[in-house]
């Protein structure tokens, strides 16, 4: 292990070194567009507006932030949903010609004393989903994007070759510029580009640049996602973040994008121009105090990033293993954290954005990779993060070097780790079942654990080959299960309870089975099953503090509106419940974390000159988070049927699961569904899985008829206008889309509550006042 | 840069101080040249228990390894040195200072810390401060330490 103290300049990678020569490259760029402006400073958070591009006719030109903009949308995600709605038509889709790709800042973005301050927020109309699809990122853009003078850029239209954006905070000036040569794949572009553009030869310049890139994984599959740069001066060389989920890359490269870069002159921590950076000095060194004491016997951030959450998952019986059929496996010690931390670099500051000493970012330098184009060579390799080491253990890949190898590799061609190794786990699951087989699979022996195989799907995909499966997989569960269907090839029911998507996006790595409260943080969400709404597992499994559909409705609507709040800001979540004061046991209130929450108050004050209150941050986060679910029901999606979910998230589907969980079912048989023990000694397996199957259906409707109750919401999940009256949105337009869908449901009787009700339960009040 | 392993750090002899605070006062002049003392003041005496307490950064660097832009550095002299023209203001190392001497005034983002001048020895009326030589791998600490340690 390498010691602490090396002066910066000796600190050596141990990677292979690339050289190109970068004159050459840059000579046969051809400027398509130009476009100068003038330098702003930012003033209490927001650069007051917005950068709109058109690439069809190579327009370039600045759009005004409001102040009734920033009231009713506040920043950040909310920013990009009002840019999406000015610009995009019911029909759009992700390949339309006007569909856009947003990236977005917030105004506590760039913020340098409080940790987890750098997020980007990246909106578009998702291949995967046919809805908008958020996803947020570290890395140095957003802040750069800010500081260079701009609260959001999108990008409309599609150039006619590849391109890159560049936007230059130092002379400010917009370019768009053609780029032939430039390689596609992230590790590599980011690295040509910073060198190209950087004022100096010296790594405070090259720190000044960060890259937004894709590689050619995303540009021939719908799991593309976006490579956040941020160069890192010890290791010399630009890392990687990923806006992973809802394929942002695979449109970033449908509009024949190579890279966007951002620059700045200068920036430090007043950048932002605070109304009081006192205050924010203040709140955030008690952060990083807290950070110093108490992280390393909490989560141990620090030391191994989100991956100590391995070993917690497959001890609570949570770890998807085998597409989700298993929660735990006897080999999952294998990749428990201790493994990684063995191989990850230490002594280095690990935040994604300057000022983050929760320093999650953790990386393996010199990694050989195993496989594919750059075979032998030996780079660095930007995570895993749990959701990554969650793929290994969902496709049965138990080492460690082989999550390293999947992961570089899905990086740098721009997929998104979580779809593609949801999908792999399912496309494998089939194979076993012979649904899949050899041939049908291009002649790849995709079963369980074979990680060759795995590497070969990723490489194929992004070579661009045209095989049939490979075609078709690359686009995602929801296409293949279509696809399988279609050819016959297996009951159909297994088919859809296997395969982990919702809404066409791909399920993240948790194992909800046993959590009802979790399977309505996955599928009564926005943009599909991501656990970056509401990840109420422990309250409701482990602590069974949420017992009745009214507190878990509750849970559902505080909590998704609660992690909202952090991307209309620009912020990280795990800095607000990934370290906690010692006292927040004592607290009234431990799930909400509440002296975290009044420090992000007193943030929101300190920046902005606001006077707000914890409830209206709540309120921030409820008009955006509506506005989204009414936009989703003018774009065809957002009602109660678009809300299903596998039943493999709710429960057993085969008879394998449900004896490696018999205890457990055959007890919930007995205690929640009043079958007698004996009876249920003679029941044959199928049909207790057909009982508890047709039960917890039941649940999930009646959880998510409480659920839409306390969101305001009609019994067929769409908000109604006089929800959206109270939270101060006017426009006409909207207002009418969702009264004339109400009217059609009410014609269609589809605004009736899902549950089935008996004498003794109450559904929820259906004193709903619609307009 | 190479450093000469030994580095100079302050000892305080609390019996001899009588709280005149003359040390903070110079101190605040080297850094924002006023006589404030106080939290313009890289050293700082306390009085707890009836008894005189110095805080002052003793060189040993853990901030170092915390810095994202590289503003801090060991200098020739082997102290701590922190480059206003780098820094961004983040305070990652005024929050993971282990003894709290990594100091934030109000006037300005950059934190400061002290450079073992001397400016507060030599004013100290009742020499109840010195210098003593350590060396470096005797003091320095890394950030890492073990997994869950």
């Amino acid at each position: 292990m390498l010691e602490g103290q090396i002066p910066i300049e000796d600190y050596e990678s141990g990677n292979t070194k690339n050289k190109w020569n970068l004159n050459k490259i840059k000579l046969e760029h051809k400027t398509i567009s130009e476009y100068n402006y003038i330098k702003k400073d930012i003033q209490k958070g927001y650069a007051n507006r917005t950068l709109y591009i058109n690439l069809n006719e190579g327009i370039i030109k600045e759009k005004k932030v409001t102040e009734d903009m920033k009231k009713l949308f506040t920043g950040g995600r909310g920013f990009g949903l009002k840019l999406l709605w000015d610009s995009i038509k019911s029909n759009t889709r992700w390949n339309s010609n006007e569909n856009e790709l947003i990236i977005t800042t917030g105004p506590l973005c760039g913020t340098t004393q409080y940790p987890g301050s750098g997020k980007s927020l990246c909106l578009t109309i998702s291949p995967s989903t046919d809805i908008i699809c958020d996803s947020n990122v570290g890395g140095f853009f957003g802040p750069y994007l800010k500081f260079a003078g701009f609260d959001a850029v999108e990008i409309q239209g599609k150039a006619k070759e590849d391109v890159i954006i560049i936007i230059d905070g130092e002379k400010g000036k917009i370019s768009i510029e053609t780029a032939p040569l430039e390689e596609t794949n992230s590790h590599m572009i980011s690295q040509q580009l910073t060198q190209m553009y950087s004022s100096e030869d010296d790594d405070k310049s090259r720190q000044k640049i960060s890259i937004v890139s894709a590689g050619m994984g995303a540009e021939n599959s719908y799991w593309g996602c976006l490579n956040f740069s941020f160069y890192d001066i010890r290791r010399k060389i630009p890392r990687l973040k990923q806006a992973g989920r809802g394929g942002l890359g695979t449109v970033l490269r449908d509009k024949k994008i190579k890279a966007i870069l951002t620059k700045v002159e200068k920036f430090d921590g007043v950048s932002n121009n605070p109304a009081d950076s006192v205050t924010l000095a203040k709140v955030g060194t008690k952060l990083h105090r807290e950070i110093r004491d108490l992280d390393r016997y909490q989560c141990n951030m620090r030391a191994v990033g989100t991956v100590h959450l391995v070993e917690i998952m497959d001890e609570y019986d949570l770890l998807p293993t085998e597409n989700y059929r298993f929660g735990s496996f006897p080999k999952a010690s294998k990749l428990y954290s201790q493994n990684f931390y063995k191989l990850f670099t230490k002594i280095i500051p690990d935040g994604c954005w300057h000022g983050c000493t929760m320093a999650c970012a953790k990386t393996v330098d010199h990694f050989t990779v195993m496989t594919g184009p750059y075979k032998g060579e030996k780079v660095t390799v930007d995570g895993p993060e749990y959701e990554t080491v969650g793929c290994g253990s969902n496709m049965s890949i138990w080492d460690p070097l082989w999550v390293l190898e999947f992961n570089f590799y899905c990086d740098t061609y721009g997929l998104d780790t979580i779809s593609t190794g949801t999908s792999i786990a399912f496309y494998m699951e089939m194979y076993e079942y012979g649904i899949l087989n050899k041939k049908r699979c291009d002649g790849i022996e995709l079963c369980f654990g074979n990680a060759e195989a795995v590497l070969e799907v990723i490489h194929r995909i992004a070579s661009g080959d045209k095989g049939e499966f490979i075609s078709i997989a690359s686009k995602g569960i929801r296409r293949v299960k279509d696809w399988l269907i279609k050819n016959n090839w297996g009951d159909i029911g297994i088919i859809e309870d296997c395969g982990m998507e919702s809404k066409g996006l791909e399920y993240s790595e948790y194992v909800t089975k046993e959590s009802l409260a979790m399977q309505g943080g996955y599928g009564l969400t926005l943009k599909g099953p991501q656990h970056d709404e509401a990840w109420l597992i422990f309250m409701d499994m482990v602590n069974n503090s949420i017992p009745t559909f009214k507190d878990k409705a509750e849970a559902l609507h505080y909590f998704p509106m609660w992690r909202t709040w952090f991307g209309l800001n620009g912020l990280c979540k795990l800095p607000w419940n990934d370290v906690e004061p010692s006292n927040n046991p004592k607290t009234d209130d431990p799930s909400k974390v509440p002296e975290h929450v009044q420090n992000y108050v007193d943030y929101q004050n300190a920046v902005t000159g606001w006077n707000v209150d914890k409830e209206e941050l709540i309120l921030q986060s409820e008009r955006c988070y509506n506005w989204q679910r009414a936009m989703n029901v003018w774009l065809g999606r957002g009602s109660r049927k678009d809300d299903w979910i596998p039943y493999r998230s709710m429960g057993p589907v085969t008879v394998m699961e449900y004896i490696s969980r018999r205890e457990r079912y055959d007890k919930y048989l007995n205690e929640k569904i009043g079958i007698s023990e004996g009876k249920i000694e003679k029941m044959k397996i199928e049909e207790k899985i057909k009982i508890i199957y047709d039960y917890r259906q039941d649940q999930y409707q009646k959880l998510s008829d409480a659920v839409y109750y306390r969101r305001g919401w009609t019994p067929n999940g769409v908000p109604t206008p006089n929800k959206m009256k109270k939270l101060g949105f006017t426009d006409p337009k909207m207002l009418k889309i969702l009264k004339d869908k109400i009217i059609t449901d009410e014609k269609a009787g589809l605004n009736i509550w899902g549950g089935k009700y008996n004498n003794k339960e109450k559904n929820p009040n259906d004193g709903i006042k619609y307009w | 840069m190479k450093n000469s392993g030994k580095v100079r750090v302050l000892k305080f002899y609390d019996e001899r101080c009588n709280g005149c605070l003359e040390c903070m006062k110079a101190c605040s002049m080297i850094h924002f040249k006023t006589k404030e003392g106080g939290e313009k003041s890289a050293i700082k005496i306390n009085k707890i228990n009836k008894k005189f307490i110095m805080n002052a950064c003793d060189q040993r660097g853990l901030c170092l390894d915390m810095c994202p832009v590289g503003a801090l550095k060991r200098k020739k002299s082997s102290i701590v040195w922190l480059d206003k023209k780098i820094c961004i203001g983040c305070q990652a190392c005024i929050g993971f200072c282990p003894i709290n001497a990594m100091r934030k005034s109000k006037d300005r983002i950059e934190p400061f810390k002290c450079i073992s001048c001397g400016a507060c020895i030599r004013v100290c009326p009742e020499k109840a401060l010195e210098f003593i030589e350590k060396d470096i791998n005797d003091i320095k600490e890394i950030v890492y330490h073990k997994q869950g340690v």
